[in-house]
């Protein structure tokens, strides 16, 4: 048998099944994978671990086995995204704010995941609340790219993506607001899907801005996506009022049908001059394995793709200082010590514990929400953003999928942007239009760029079209190998 | 249009954030960087445009639910307290407001 971290969802859950390992075996190896990069020069992904709760899980999942209520993900190991809070460890959303903070429920996707039958071996790193785009901005120090320990890897869940790269896990959880799956996802070299907006349940997903913020596993493969989307799916009318009231899929089951004749939408804005070189030569050479698998390429236009910024930068920090006005330091979460009346405790509170990138996004989103700027940034940014969810309504009149670049570069190198968050915020222009328009988008494995740095390609798929993505995601990986290299020394 | 030291001071305020001197000016010029590129959203012409809030609401109706009015949740006061900084007799301790 393959080495256990070697092992792709899919093959875990046979092996598990057929009882060639058990859960808690299973369990023990990766706790033990973890542990060994929590204390040595390790990557930094993992926060938190709790070895007891974690083999607790996986003896329950062998019981299940051998009594014959297994579940389709019964013993195989996940870590979650510290953005999703958890009963049996620690969450603190990468934020000071939450340091020591116990939840006293589980968000409804670690609930169903576990229904599931999988295990969480631990909490990932990640932005602060989930704000930034290299990982640089968490509370609990920076995470390295696997392929490269001086570059980032991508954000915010880059504790995630690079768990996976590294094969501490197999699979993990993500968010994605403004491409927080996507990108990090191609910085490491794994595959991620954001689902359509409202079909994955963000109770108990610490919000930063709520109508942008969706939940989606990352893994290895697009079969070991679709696994755990389909999990992760469903309605949650009660918790969650955007919810959709749309039942979850099997997103394996149309895996392998032909793509013989799908319509693939280039969008030329995807195609600049802002996109590197070597991303650009990576993504032509998957579009060209498009071509060889039947597929017909179709130039399309995006004429919003630039707006897509600003657009996403008001929004996000609009909601995002409604949404953090709850962290004042009276019913969870750091307190100041001194102070001297109430409003001055909220004020050395939220000072003390929120970083900088955090209160430069509260900040922006007080302004633009204050008397007398509202209507001038926050409703004209609602306004363009459907005029951006019209375009790819136009566009997809034509096409069936789009595709293009993740990023426009590979992963950078650390402090590169660090004093000039613009920089960052540029970087997001792929990833935005397909967040703000609440479409399925994922990253691919496409190849390798500069220094042997991996490269995504982006899929975006119109609304409820998961499958459709990780079949076309699916064939690519039949066809080619590049989600099957690893990092030296993994 | 720029902002100036004093809107910085007043946004501070209503986002109940302490910012040092030196914190309050990086912020000024980083916020006005960012503005910088916010201009070009300032030339779009929307007349007629709903504004988008729920983003699925570009192919079909949504409409915000209401569940009933009926209590769900058992009462789990302690552990919705084990987080909190300071709390006695299951009340939560806030500096004192009325004298």
């Amino acid at each position: 048998m393959t080495t256990l971290h070697d092992m792709t969802v899919a093959e875990l859950a046979q092996a598990l099944k057929a009882r060639q390992v058990s859960a808690v075996e299973t369990a023990q190896h990766f706790i033990a994978r973890s542990q060994a990069d929590m204390t040595s020069a390790g990557t930094g992904s993992f926060l938190a671990l709790n070895p007891e709760a974690t083999l607790a899980q996986a003896a329950a999942s062998d019981a299940r086995i051998a009594n014959g209520t297994a579940q389709a993900l019964e013993g195989v190991p996940l870590g979650h995204k510290d953005i999703f809070v958890t009963r049996e460890f620690p969450t603190t959303a990468g934020s000071k704010m939450l340091d020591g903070y116990r939840s006293p429920f589980d968000a409804t996707v670690v609930h169903k995941l576990a229904s599931a039958g999988m295990v969480t071996v631990g909490k990932l790193n990640c932005d602060e609340f989930a704000m930034g785009s290299a990982n640089e901005n968490s509370a609990y120090g920076k995470v390295t790219n696997p392929w490269d320990a001086a570059r980032v890897p991508g954000g915010s869940s880059g504790g995630s993506a690079a768990a996976v790269a590294a094969r501490l896990v197999p699979a993990a959880t993500g968010t994605d607001t403004g491409g927080s799956i996507r990108q990090p996802a191609s910085f490491c070299g794994i595959t991620g899907i954001k689902p359509t907006y409202g079909r994955a349940s963000r109770y108990g997903m610490i919000a930063y801005a709520s109508s942008l913020d969706q939940a989606g596993p990352m893994a290895r493969s697009a079969e070991d996506c679709a696994l755990l989307l389909s999990a992760m799916c469903g309605a949650d009318i009660d918790r969650d009022s955007t919810s959709l009231d749309m039942p979850s899929e099997d997103f394996t089951a149309s895996l392998n049908n032909s793509i013989e004749g799908l319509r693939i939408g280039i969008p030329k804005e995807f195609f600049g001059e802002g996109l590197a070189a070597d991303v650009r030569a990576a993504v032509d050479g998957a579009l060209r394995e498009y071509e060889k698998l039947g597929a017909k390429l179709v130039p399309i236009s995006l004429p919003r793709t630039e707006l897509s910024i600003p657009v996403y930068y008001i929004i996000a920090p609009a909601e995002a200082s409604s949404n953090l006005s709850r962290f004042d330091g009276v019913k969870f979460g750091h307190r100041a010590k001194d102070y001297t009346d109430l409003v001055d405790m909220y004020k050395k509170t939220r000072a003390e514990g929120f970083g900088n990138e955090v209160k430069r996004r509260i900040m922006t989103g007080a302004y633009v929400l204050s008397h007398g700027y509202y209507d001038a940034y926050y409703l004209q940014a609602q306004k363009i953003r459907r005029m951006i969810a019209d375009d790819f309504q136009n566009a997809f009149k034509e096409c069936d999928v789009i595709a293009g670049p993740v990023a426009p570069s590979v992963a950078w190198k650390f402090g590169e942007n660090a004093n000039d968050p613009v920089a960052d915020y540029l970087a997001d222009i792929f990833t935005l239009p397909a967040s703000l328009a609440g479409l399925p988008g994922m990253s691919v494995p496409a190849g390798f760029g500069a220094q042997g740095m991996p490269v995504g390609l982006q899929l975006i798929g119109n609304y409820f079209k998961e499958a459709q993505l990780l079949n076309a995601a699916h064939r690519l990986q039949q066809a080619t190998d590049f989600h099957l290299q690893k990092p030296v020394g993994v | 249009m720029s902002l100036t030291p004093q809107d910085i001071a007043r946004i501070a305020n209503l986002a109940r954030l302490e910012l040092k001197p030196e914190e309050s000016e990086r912020m000024l010029t980083q916020i006005n960087g960012f503005f910088g590129i916010v201009e070009a959203m300032q030339a779009v012409d929307t007349t007629g445009i709903t504004p988008m809030a729920h983003p699925v609401a570009a192919i079909q109706d949504i409409t915000l639910r209401l569940r009933p009015d009926v209590a769900s949740e058992p009462n789990q006061r302690d552990l919705n307290q084990q987080s909190a900084p300071a709390v006695e007799r299951g009340l939560f301790l806030v500096p004192k407001v009325i004298e």
